[in-house]
């Protein structure tokens, strides 16, 4: 390459080092040597494995960690669940001429912010709330309830956040499914169990597999919505940094913490990846 | 089954109810909030009280609208400002970054490549801690090396900024880099054969034709800066942003003021979606 060349390459290339490293890989080296330093007996810094040897020691860090993964890992399955039947219809059941709108509706909500959506949902909830006002002057509840503040509204909240993720790279994938495949199947006395199992399921997997990880991943880092959603017991392993980070001032606990979530969060993407053959950057796109 | 297969009743029928369903849990939270804005009453919540604008602009020692509300009001200003820099920076950095990854060869590519995805995968608290300890490390750093105090290293604004940046940059990289996919270069090598140099030719030809991808990464960079919540927690100085503020309202007790402002948020960024869509239709 000429001198030239190699200009503009510079040109293009240090504003991406700085970005990539400035604020990506030295903070990230930082946060794991933060988290093996701790206060030793005398009040000094020290070397030390004490912040990791807390989170095993104390049961309600592990299990809140180990909770925060199995439940991703749930809201992850609902959004699934939910997001399948709904992209197929948009794909390949409603007329195209209402397709597009309905791609337009389903895109609308998640242009709105988090936490307006969560409010939303805590009105609606609420003992005070629009549902239980409607319940109890239909006669089905003599007095209101609180929906809110437990694991089960907390889900719900973290499946309707993630949503968004999950439907448009199903859409996306489902696009491309050739109808004649569905229809041969049924020619061939297939019902619809198996064609979905068979046909779609395996047709839409990058897609699914695309969706999974960015809804997991959000899911498993989402603070807003179990801390106003959940209950008291409900705790999230993120409100666990944020107490340590802000509350408590423990910043090398805090780091611990946050390189396990990492760990945690890296480690499930990197299966997920490895079980279904797919590449991190096809799977972006 | 499809649209091309004669259907059950039944099944049609249910397919349809289902999603029927499923819009209405996708649009009931922002329906609420929006019609509760409305409601004359101290509390969002029904019965409803009759139709009342007092939650936009009534300034009585009783009820505060939004229009009158000073700290609302501040917060949102910060939340624009915060945007119009971040989508600035993010732009400008991630075109560089597509122009780097698409048009450039050099060593370790793959692996910077493979660095620039990483934030996609980061939870967004995880960036937010990590900017924060880094950001005090440094300032540390000069404080005892040099003895002088860097307030960008506390948090703050430019903090704010930087911590949004470092994640909204790899989308926008993402977006131009699919445009700039289907560049056609040999335009690039007429204009270098009409003696046009390299930074000329990038100039009047390349970005011309990425200019709807500009104009949408900037505006996704916007929206995504706007409602950043995670990772601005951790870096966020006196001057709440708008999503902070409101957080810390919801959780203390909420008045009808924060539906009035959830109301004009949903309208703001529908509209900004639809004008975005069209255009993007319109380009398509």
């Amino acid at each position: 390459m000429n001198n030239r060349g190699r200009w503009y390459l510079f040109f293009f290339l240090t504003p991406i080092l700085l970005w990539l490293f400035l604020l990506i890989v030295l903070p990230h080296i930082d946060l794991l040597v933060m988290s093996f330093r701790a206060e030793d007996d005398y009040g000094d810094m020290v070397w030390s494995l004490t912040n990791y040897l807390n989170f095993f020691n104390e049961p309600i860090y592990w299990a809140t960690f180990a909770r925060t993964a199995i439940y991703s890992i749930l809201v992850t399955g609902i959004t699934f669940a939910i997001a399948l039947p709904i992209s197929f219809y948009i794909t390949h059941v409603v007329s195209p001429k209402f397709s597009g709108v309905l791609m337009v509706l389903l895109l609308l909500p998640f242009w709105v912010s988090e936490l307006v959506r969560v409010y939303g949902w805590m009105i609606l909830l609420r003992e005070s709330g629009v549902i239980n006002h409607f319940l109890v002057s239909l006669g089905i509840l003599d007095h209101p309830v609180e929906m809110l503040y437990n694991d089960a509204t907390m889900i719900v909240g973290l499946v309707y956040t993630s949503m968004l993720f999950m439907v448009v790279p199903l859409i996306s994938v489902l696009e491309s499914l050739d109808r004649a495949y569905i229809e041969a199947a049924f020619d061939l006395g297939a019902n619809m169990w198996t064609v979905v199992v068979r046909i779609i399921i395996p047709h839409a997997m990058p897609g699914i597999v695309s969706g999974s990880i960015v809804v997991f991943m959000l899911t498993l880092g989402n603070y807003l919505t179990p801390n106003l959603m959940g209950g008291k017991n409900s705790l999230w392993f993120t409100e666990q940094i944020y107490n340590q980070f802000i509350a408590s001032f423990n910043w090398n606990q805090g780091s611990a913490f946050g390189f396990l979530l990492l760990l945690l969060s890296s480690l499930i993407i990197w299966v997920g990846l490895k079980l279904s053959g797919q590449k991190l950057d096809k799977v972006v796109k | 089954m499809i649209r091309s297969l004669p259907n059950s009743k039944t099944y049609s029928v249910s397919f349809n109810l289902y999603v029927t369903l499923y819009f209405i849990f996708l649009f009931a939270p922002l329906a609420v909030t929006s019609i509760l804005a409305f409601n004359d009453s101290q509390f969002p919540a029904l019965p409803w009280n009759g139709f009342s604008l007092d939650w936009f602009f009534a300034d009585s020692p009783l009820r505060t609208g939004i229009f009158h509300d000073q700290r609302n009001l501040d917060s949102i200003l910060v939340s624009a400002e915060t945007a119009f820099f971040v989508s600035i920076l993010s732009t400008v950095v991630g075109t560089l970054g597509a122009f780097l990854f698409e048009q450039e060869t050099f060593r370790f590519k793959q692996l910077l490549y493979f660095l620039m995805l990483v934030p996609l995968v980061v939870p967004g608290v995880i960036l937010g801690i990590s900017i924060l300890l880094f950001s005090n490390t440094l300032g540390t750093f000069f404080e005892e090396a040099f003895n002088i105090d860097v307030g960008l290293f506390r948090p703050g604004f430019w903090l704010v900024v930087l911590g949004q940046f470092s994640f909204i940059t790899t989308f926008v990289t993402l977006v131009v880099s699919a445009r700039l996919k289907k560049f056609d270069r040999t335009l690039e090598e007429a204009a270098l054969n009409l003696g046009a140099n390299r930074m000329e030719v990038i100039w009047h030809i390349t970005l011309k034709f990425l200019r709807p991808a500009l104009l949408g990464a900037f505006a996704v960079a916007f929206l995504m800066s706007f409602e950043n919540f995670n990772t601005t927690l951790f870096l966020v100085g006196s001057d709440p942003t708008l999503p902070i503020n409101l957080y810390l309202q919801v959780r203390d007790g909420s008045t009808p003021v924060i539906n009035a402002v959830s109301f004009l948020l949903i309208f703001g960024t529908s509209l900004a979606a639809l004008v975005n869509l069209y255009f993007s239709r319109k380009n398509a």
